[in-house]
């Protein structure tokens, strides 16, 4: 069974694209990729992915180093512009929009390697993330009425970065630059600024490196928290354990392509993914 | 049908700049063949206008080679580049004068080189005819001067501050620039004066009547010789390989281990080199020397680079050659003051539709 | 020393403010001391003082308004001196008299106020169209391209074909290198009855402002130059003002993030390129303002006040203070001026007074031969005659300097939040053990 899951979950995504599903309304997934090939010089990175992933889920994305993983990422964000196939944001297009265009329309990744700002406090890079902030326009931070409101909207956006630094446990770290954070604790503020965007999808990249088990325990938990509430996740990871104790489905990508999409049991026991790990000497 | 006319419509919406150069080059070539069907410009005016473009063209690619193995294999723009065109200017023509003058002229004005002091363009008569061993002389130390300056500057000023970034080492090369200029006129003083003299002899194209003196065609066959040099070496030995390596992917050079300083330091040297012996060769052609001049030049250098595409060295010959001819060419069409303008702007179109250059496809160094 | 600096203005009452009270302080004490010593009579030191606080004064703006595109947006612009020029150029061509006299060049009349805000948006105007396309690209391409740029907008200035022009039957000119004439200086009109003749006879508030200064010595020129050298500090403040209040804010926190990384800014739902068009008309139309005010001194403008080696200047001044800190520009433009630009020419006259060094040598040949026994006046005397070359000597070298060991100027590293409020100020709580540092 679980082989021929996997195998038909695959095979359903390339069918919908060759005959055409899409012409009909289609299923407003939260996210819906088909195709998806990106090229570097004479590699292809990314071959013809496709996969969905399903309304409030804890989707796993695997595969052996440079499957291709955080290149599919870089084409759904916008990051790079993908060579062919088609990238779905519950029903709308997002295929190549800017990486703004597609976090403003409620999908957030985060960097591999976190990407923090290195020379701003910790406290004032989750501050830059919220959505739609009143001072972001030039002449309401400057005039003397407007700027009224926008210190106002400032207190209570204070407020809930506050909060995030205190549920990711570096608070204490605040007014510390960024740039002196280590490994894990990054990775922490990397997810705290990703959240305050209020985001319906996450696209988390190796979220847990370098973060202490306890941590790691409780970030896996506020997690499933917030995918009670209707967040959707797809993560990636290398940790084995996390990914089958924790997503309800996986994909596994290997040589850029889609290999395998089922349930964490049946991937355990799928042979193309136990040759894709095992001819990668993983 | 419809995949043409939609590619058509990308083109023209993604690169409007590209499609309106292309529009304005095809006016401009046909508009100049209209004028020389009517006779508004002759072909004796259209071959001096060549003819000075190439010359100057092709010192400014010599410069730009330079220029352009820095920026690529440093990874910074260089703005201390047209200083080092002076200073090796100023180094070789002092040997020249010293040597053309000796017993005529004292040695102390000798050295100023009438910019300051008595010695005077006419009395000392250098020129390749007249003192063709202090020309030489002179050119030989001003390509060494070119090393050692470029050796000197790299030491004290960008070697400590490997690593750091691009523009970090874009605003000391300002700093270096601004130093090294105001020495210059702090020695030799602010003036523009005479250097060459003597009468020269030239040579007359039969047919169009073109003229070429000695020094123009001293300086074409100095330029492609040492341009021919630099071919060989980055071609046939394995430091140019590794120099060409290191020019496509900085990174990639350092990972597979070629040794990375002694590459700099190869930079530095060719670089250096060229960039004197263009300096030379300028004065050498226009007969006038000032503290400045290297400076009012470094803008063209960089459009020629820039044309070439960053890092590569025949880009920048070319490159060179094209914001030569085009400048003195544009001289058809618009007044003279507007030439360096012209060729800002032209660079400025090329940063913003094809910043890896217009010849980059063709070749790579 | 710059962390010791930054203490200091957390000691200090008043804070930044009185950082800055304090370095113009100290240079009005040693320019004070040095006219002194040279002996100045009471109207020389006003208007050495005068001169100090005017350029500290036009550097600071400058300054301010290159710190909002580099310090805060990482915005290269070496252009800045081809922004002024336009500014400036644009504020006197639109104030021109219609039929102005012999020699003089045609404008479109309009007046001062109108002309001044054309001039900026001009400035800014010019800044979108070389910003538009511009700001996708790495820096060091804009850095080239700003600076030809501002070649460019120089020689076209300097055109002889533009000398005098018409557009649609109106008559315009640039004065090509002659250069333009400005408007009168509005101050004027507060002291004399005809604005555009100090020899006509003083208005009721010039006769008591004379009256009142020239008991102690100052004459009328030193009056009248130092009120419009206290509107300048009175703009000084106006852009820090402005510019505390963009750089602290939301837009100003988008600004530093595009400086740090600006991936990260458009994976975070930030459209930069929006930010960095704004940013740069902002930075380009303060310059236009700045080019107005300085220039606004004088009586005519020319394409020769706008070489690129002013844009290198006022860079040389941010970096002593500190990129990316309003403060640490204006600092940076009074010392810059204090000690690169006005200092030499200061020491220069108090050597040549006080150690006779007799006639200097005519060249530096001349000047070095003497060495070979051991006679260094005449080296030093050329060197004190050619000051003003020596001076971009030092000037590049302080720039190497400050890159190689001081990037981030005199000031040190300061912590300069991007927020409307106090981000330290956690609430719902009782202040935290170690949280009471910030103020
Ligand atoms: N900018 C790039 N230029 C060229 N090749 C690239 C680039 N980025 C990635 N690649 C190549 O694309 C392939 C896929 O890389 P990617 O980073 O997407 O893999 P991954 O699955 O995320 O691997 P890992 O688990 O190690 O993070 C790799 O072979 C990689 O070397
Ligand atoms: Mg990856």
């Amino acid at each position: 069974m679980s082989r021929a899951g996997g195998t038909a979950a695959v095979e359903r995504a390339a069918e919908e694209t060759e005959t055409g599903t899409e012409a009909g309304p289609p299923a407003a997934r939260p996210l819906r990729v088909r195709n998806l090939t990106k090229r570097f010089g004479g590699l292809t990175a990314v071959d013809g992915a496709s996969f969905d992933v399903e309304e409030g889920s804890l989707t796993g994305l695997i595969g052996p180093n440079g499957a291709g993983k955080s290149t599919t990422f870089d084409c759904i964000t916008g990051v790079r512009r993908p060579d062919g196939g088609s990238v779905h944001l519950y029903g709308e297009e997002i295929t190549g929009l800017p990486p703004y265009a597609v976090a403003e329309r409620g999908l957030v990744r985060t960097f591999q390697i976190a990407r923090e700002l290195k020379e701003m406090t910790v406290i004032e890079n989750v501050m830059l993330a919220p959505k739609d902030q009143r001072g972001e326009r030039l002449w309401r931070s400057v005039l003397p009425g407007p700027r009224r409101a926008v210190i106002e909207q400032e207190r209570e956006l204070r407020e809930r970065a506050w909060e995030t630094l205190e549920f990711f446990e570096i608070d204490h770290l605040a007014e510390e630059y960024a740039g002196n954070l280590s490994g894990g604790q990054r990775k922490l503020l990397e997810l705290a600024r990703a959240l305050l965007t209020d985001p319906h999808v996450l696209l988390l990249d190796e979220p847990l490196a370098g973060v202490n088990p306890v941590l790691e325990e409780k970030l896996l938990g506020r997690i499933h928290d917030l995918r009670a509430e209707g967040y959707t996740f797809l993560l990636v990871e290398h940790d084995m354990d996390v990914i089958m104790n924790n997503c309800e489905r996986v994909i596994v990508m290997h040589q850029g392509r889609v290999i395998a999409d089922d349930a964490p049991a049946a991937i355990m026991e799928d042979e193309r993914v136990i040759d894709a790990y095992l001819g990668a000497n993983v | 049908m419809a995949d043409t006319y939609s590619r058509g419509k990308r083109v023209f919406v993604e690169r409007p700049l590209e499609l309106v150069l292309l529009t304005v080059g095809v006016a401009l070539v046909a508009d100049l063949l209209s004028k020389l069907a009517n006779g508004t410009v002759t072909v004796l005016t259209l071959s001096i206008f060549l003819k000075d473009g190439i010359v100057i063209g092709l010192v400014i690619g010599l410069a730009g080679v330079g220029l352009s193995m820095t920026y690529s294999i440093l990874n910074f723009a260089n703005f201390a580049h047209g200083e080092y065109l002076t200073a090796g200017a100023f180094a070789g023509w002092v040997a020249t004068y010293l040597v053309a003058g000796a017993g005529t002229v004292s040695a102390g004005d000798l050295f100023l080189l009438g910019v300051s002091g008595g010695a005077d363009a006419g009395t000392v008569g250098a020129s390749v005819f007249s003192t063709p061993l202090a020309v030489l002389v002179g050119f030989a130390v001003a390509v060494a001067f070119g090393v050692a300056l470029a050796l000197a500057l790299d030491r004290l000023v960008y070697r400590p501050m490997r690593g750091q970034g691009a523009i970090s080492l874009l605003i000391a090369s300002i700093g270096v620039a601004l130093a090294l200029r105001y020495l210059l006129a702090f020695v030799f003083g602010t003036s523009r004066t005479g250097i060459t003299g003597g009468t020269l002899p030239t040579y007359t194209v039969p047919v169009i009547d073109l003229i070429f003196n000695a020094h123009e065609l001293a300086l074409v066959a100095a330029a492609l010789a040492m341009m021919g040099g630099v071919h060989l070496l980055l071609r046939r030995t394995k430091l140019g390989k590794a120099m060409r390596a290191m020019a496509d992917n900085p990174d990639l050079a350092r990972v597979t281990g070629i040794p990375t300083e002694r590459v700099v330091r190869a930079t530095w040297i060719i670089g250096g080199g060229l960039t004197g012996a263009a300096g030379y060769l300028v004065v050498l052609e226009t007969g006038t020397i000032s503290f400045d001049y290297g400076w009012t030049l470094l803008l063209l250098i960089f459009a020629a680079v820039i044309l070439g595409g960053i890092g590569s060295i025949y880009g920048a010959m070319l490159g060179g050659l094209t914001i030569g001819i085009a400048s003195t060419l544009s001289l058809i069409w618009i007044p003279s003051d507007f030439t360096h303008a012209a060729a800002f702007a032209v660079m400025i179109l090329i940063l913003l539709t094809r910043p890896s250059g217009l010849f980059s496809g063709v070749t790579t160094a | 020393m710059g962390v010791s600096a930054d203490r200091l203005s957390a000691r200090l009452p008043g804070g930044d403010g009185a950082l800055i009270l304090a370095v113009f302080l100290a240079l009005y004490a040693g320019f004070g001391l040095l006219g002194v010593l040279l002996g100045l009579d009471a109207n020389g030191l006003a208007s050495t003082l005068q001169r100090i606080t005017f350029f500290a004064a036009v550097y600071a703006l400058l300054a301010l308004a290159l710190n909002l595109q580099w310090g805060y947006a990482g915005l290269f612009n070496i252009g800045v001196a081809g922004f002024m020029a336009v500014g400036v150029y644009t504020m006197a061509m639109l104030t021109a008299p219609t039929d102005p006299g012999t020699g003089g060049l045609p404008g479109l009349g309009l007046p001062l106020p109108v002309g001044i805000v054309g001039g900026m948006l001009a400035a800014a105007l010019v800044g979108a169209l070389a910003a538009l396309p511009a700001l996708r690209l790495k820096a060091d391409y804009l850095a080239i391209v700003t600076l030809a740029l501002s070649e460019i907008i120089r020689i076209v200035y300097n055109s002889t074909s533009l000398r005098t022009f018409s557009i649609a039957g109106v008559d315009l000119g640039t004065g090509g290198s002659q250069g333009l004439a400005l408007p009168t200086n509005p101050i004027n009109a507060l002291f004399y009855s005809d604005a555009r003749s100090p020899a006509s006879p003083p208005t009721a508030l010039g006769e008591a402002a004379f009256g009142l200064f020239g008991a102690a010595g100052v004459q009328h020129t030193t009056v009248v130059d130092w009120t419009y050298t206290l509107v300048l500090v009175v703009f000084v403040w106006l852009f820090y003002r402005l510019l505390s209040r963009v750089g602290n804010s939301p837009f100003g926190r988008v600004l530093k993030a595009i400086r740090e990384d600006e991936l990260v800014a458009r994976s975070l739902g930030k459209d930069t390129g929006r930010f960095k068009i704004k940013t740069f008309m902002l930075g380009c139309a303060l310059m236009g303002l700045g080019g107005i005010l300085w220039q606004g001194s004088q009586s005519y403008v020319s394409p020769n006040n706008f070489l690129p080696i002013l844009t290198f200047y006022i860079f040389i001044a941010l970096i002593i203070g500190g990129s990316g800190s309003n403060t640490g520009s204006v600092i940076g433009g009074a010392l810059f001026v204090g000690l690169l630009f006005e200092g030499p020419t200061f020491v220069r006259r108090l050597v040549a007074q006080q150690i006779p060094l007799g006639d200097a040598p005519d060249t530096f040949v001349a000047a070095v031969e003497p060495l070979a026994s051991l006679d260094v006046t005449p080296l030093l005397a050329y060197a004190l005659g050619n000051l003003a070359s020596l001076r971009f000597v030092l000037a590049g070298v302080v720039l190497v300097y400050f890159v190689q060991t001081r990037p981030k100027g005199l000031l040190g590293h300061r912590k300069e939040i991007a927020a409307s409020v106090d981000l330290s100020e956690r609430p719902n709580r009782p202040a935290r053990a170690d949280g009471g540092e910030r103020r």
